[in-house]
């Protein structure tokens, strides 16, 4: 039983004194991250990658610290859908339809907990299904040539750009944005400079971590002066907090097939959590019928969206470890993270750094029953949280970014582009631009490039050898229906809007 | 309409300039069959045709803020690269307490929390990070105090 010892290795690493310690803070802060509103998994890691890197931690721990604020602010961002309507970030925005309507019944305590307990068993789900899918997806990519990791990077991209977003041609732009600005610097082939401009600062490229810091939290700072901080007030008041046993054995075949669903949609490369957490919702509430009252405050409308979010967050590893294909924008994140560490995803790690793996798997459900434990609790205090006005907290995380960017590098000049990356999230969300695509191009198109050219090596300068496997034609096929078929689904597919008072 | 039209001209514009310049990048003697040059045209070509599709089918313009918004908007961005300039030679202290007073100036327009809500920020901020978490900010300008 590979498993078996595989994850025996795992726990000897997780369960050290130090590493549960980093866990447990990674917990801690992930929920409050996640419960902030303006601060979501994405950007709440992307701030706390560079200080994680100043200080100096090894790969190992700093995976199991940002990987516990990953699944933390998975479970944090229920706090402020339920509370105050408003979704932490976006995969939470379906569990507003069912969850803010119950807390206004009076029930804000049970929607907490019970969504708690989805999020609980779709994280888990989600991570035995990683722990077991992961080796076997890690066996089948070592076929893969540059051929197929070409087409792969394709399909990321399309399905992105086709599935996540309104309008393809945006989506286009936002990956072109993303690759032309990976392009920037040194070729690693011929050692020479490219598209800088012959000016020096950019002759290294530019800084993914720079680009990710400005375009999820920078741009945050706008919209909140945008919308003059009117998004913190408190909505709902939380009664008494006990557990909702009835609810929660009532929902347990919603949670369970949430789970597999938001796993599945996970996996798919460009689709996460967001995915994951609307076809959960979506056909729960087809299988309750009309009379189900989803969107009027019932138990599994609030366990439906949570459990295939969760889950969805823990299905978007598997693509991102074995391949270094991440499925959403925290993954890519995530993936940044990894690249800053000098850890290279893809099949030869699960052979290479298996300590690396394994530590992260048995992390990731320690970090789950931690959560559970944490967040039945300590709800209070979290909600408390959710006081700290904009006016005090978006400035924080400015600074925040500030220190964190200039720790890494000390150069004015990344503080500048920070800057500008900022406001062109800005404009770019103002314009429905998605800027998720822009991150990945900028982590990709190395990759990508790399890859085209090395398989044009291999075939000497013939095209045709793109297509030269059914693998790398099953990627082309997937990335063209994906791109292409929701044009025509679009009717079909419609996200339901917010309710509103 | 305008806003992607306008948008859609200005990507248009920055692809065309993009694969200019990729045509102008230096090659080695040591030439792979595709070399650094293809890859960058190919995305530049791919960014001006989404770029043109967008100019002929634009969405709905977005709400754009209004004149006084814009204001403060330019405004927090003229303080975050004054900030970005002011880091290094004025230490650590002094310009996150001004930056960070006047953003949160502009998201709640009251003084006095806000030059509180700066104070507190930077010196917080100093603390946790210089002695919590050991970064080596610098917390004044070089030469005073020290």
């Amino acid at each position: 039983m590979d498993i078996i010892s595989n994850l025996a290795l795992g726990f000897s690493i997780a369960l050290s004194p130090y590493t549960l310690m980093l866990a447990i803070v990674g917990c801690f802060l992930g929920t409050i991250i996640g419960a902030l509103p303006g601060l979501g998994p994405s950007n709440g890691v992307a701030i706390l990658i560079p200080i994680t890197f100043t200080l100096g931690l090894d790969a190992t721990s700093a995976l199991v610290l940002m990987t516990s604020v990953y699944y933390g602010a998975m479970y944090g961002g229920r706090i402020s859908s339920i509370l105050l309507n408003i979704p932490g970030d976006e995969p939470a925005l379906m569990t507003t339809l069912d969850g803010y309507p119950m807390a206004k019944q009076g029930r804000a305590g049970d929607a907490l907990v019970l969504s708690g307990v989805a999020s609980f068993v779709g994280a888990f789900l989600a991570t035995i299904g990683l722990l077991l899918l992961a080796p076997l997806l890690a066996r089948v990519a070592y076929l893969f040539g540059p051929a197929e990791y070409f087409a792969l990077y394709l399909l990321a991209f399309c399905t992105l750009g086709g599935v996540a977003s309104n309008n393809q041609a945006k989506a286009a732009i936002a990956s072109c944005i993303g690759l032309g600005i990976a392009m920037i610097g040194v070729d690693d082939n011929s050692g020479l400079p490219r598209l800088t401009g012959g000016n020096m600062h950019l002759a290294d490229g530019i800084d993914f971590l720079v680009a990710i810091v400005g375009l999820f939290a920078i741009a945050e700072v706008f919209f909140f002066i945008e919308g003059h901080g009117k998004n913190s007030s408190i909505g709902v008041k939380l009664e008494k907090v006990k557990v909702p046993w009835k609810d929660i054995w009532h929902t347990r075949w919603t949670m369970l097939r949430c789970s597999l669903l938001g796993f599945i949609a996970g996996i798919l490369p460009g689709a996460g959590a967001s995915l994951g957490s609307f076809l959960a919702y979506m056909s729960e509430k087809s299988i309750s019928g009309k009379d189900g009252g989803f969107g009027t405050g019932v138990a599994k409308g609030v366990a439906a969206p949570e459990a295939g979010n969760n889950a969805a967050a823990g299905g978007a590893l598997v693509p991102m470890l074995t391949l270094g294909v991440p499925g959403s924008g925290t993954t890519a994140v995530l993936l940044a993270l990894l690249m800053t560490l000098n850890i290279t995803p893809g099949p030869t790690l699960f052979t290479d750094r298996p300590e690396v793996v394994w530590g992260l798997i048995a992390s990731l459900l320690i970090a789950n029953v931690v959560l559970l434990l944490m967040n039945v609790p300590l709800v209070r205090f979290f909600v408390r949280i959710l006081m700290v006005p904009a006016w005090i907290l978006l400035p924080g995380v400015t600074m925040i970014s500030f220190v964190g960017i200039y720790s890494l590098s000390g150069s004015y000049f990344d503080l500048l582009l920070m800057v500008a990356f900022g406001a062109l999230g800005y404009v770019l969300r103002k314009l429905d631009v998605p800027t998720v695509p822009v991150i990945l191009g900028i982590l990709l198109g190395g990759h990508m490039e790399d890859a085209l050219r090395r398989a044009m090596v291999l075939s000497d300068g013939e095209i045709m050898y793109l297509w030269s496997s059914p693998i790398a034609i099953g990627f082309w096929i997937a990335a063209i229906l994906g791109f292409v078929a929701p044009m025509f689904l679009r009717g079909v597919l419609t996200k339901p809007q917010r309710v509103s008072d | 309409m305008a806003s992607d039209r306008l948008f859609g001209l200005v990507v248009l514009m920055t692809a065309l300039a993009y694969i200019a310049s990729a045509t102008q990048i230096q090659t080695s003697f040591l030439q792979d069959p595709v070399g650094p040059k293809a890859f960058p045209m190919l995305v530049g070509a791919v960014a001006a045709i989404s770029a043109l599709v967008m100019i002929i089918k634009p969405d709905p313009n977005p709400q754009w803020p209004n004149l006084k918004t814009f204001g403060a908007l330019l405004i927090a961005l003229l303080v975050l690269v004054g900030y970005a300039y002011a880091l290094k030679p004025f230490g650590f202290l002094l310009p996150t307490a001004v930056t960070a007073a006047i953003l949160s100036y502009q998201i709640s327009p009251r003084a006095v929390p806000a030059i509180l809500t700066g104070l507190g920020l930077s010196i917080g901020l100093f603390v946790l990070f210089k002695y919590a978490l050991k970064l080596g900010l610098v917390p004044f300008p070089k030469g005073i105090f020290t």
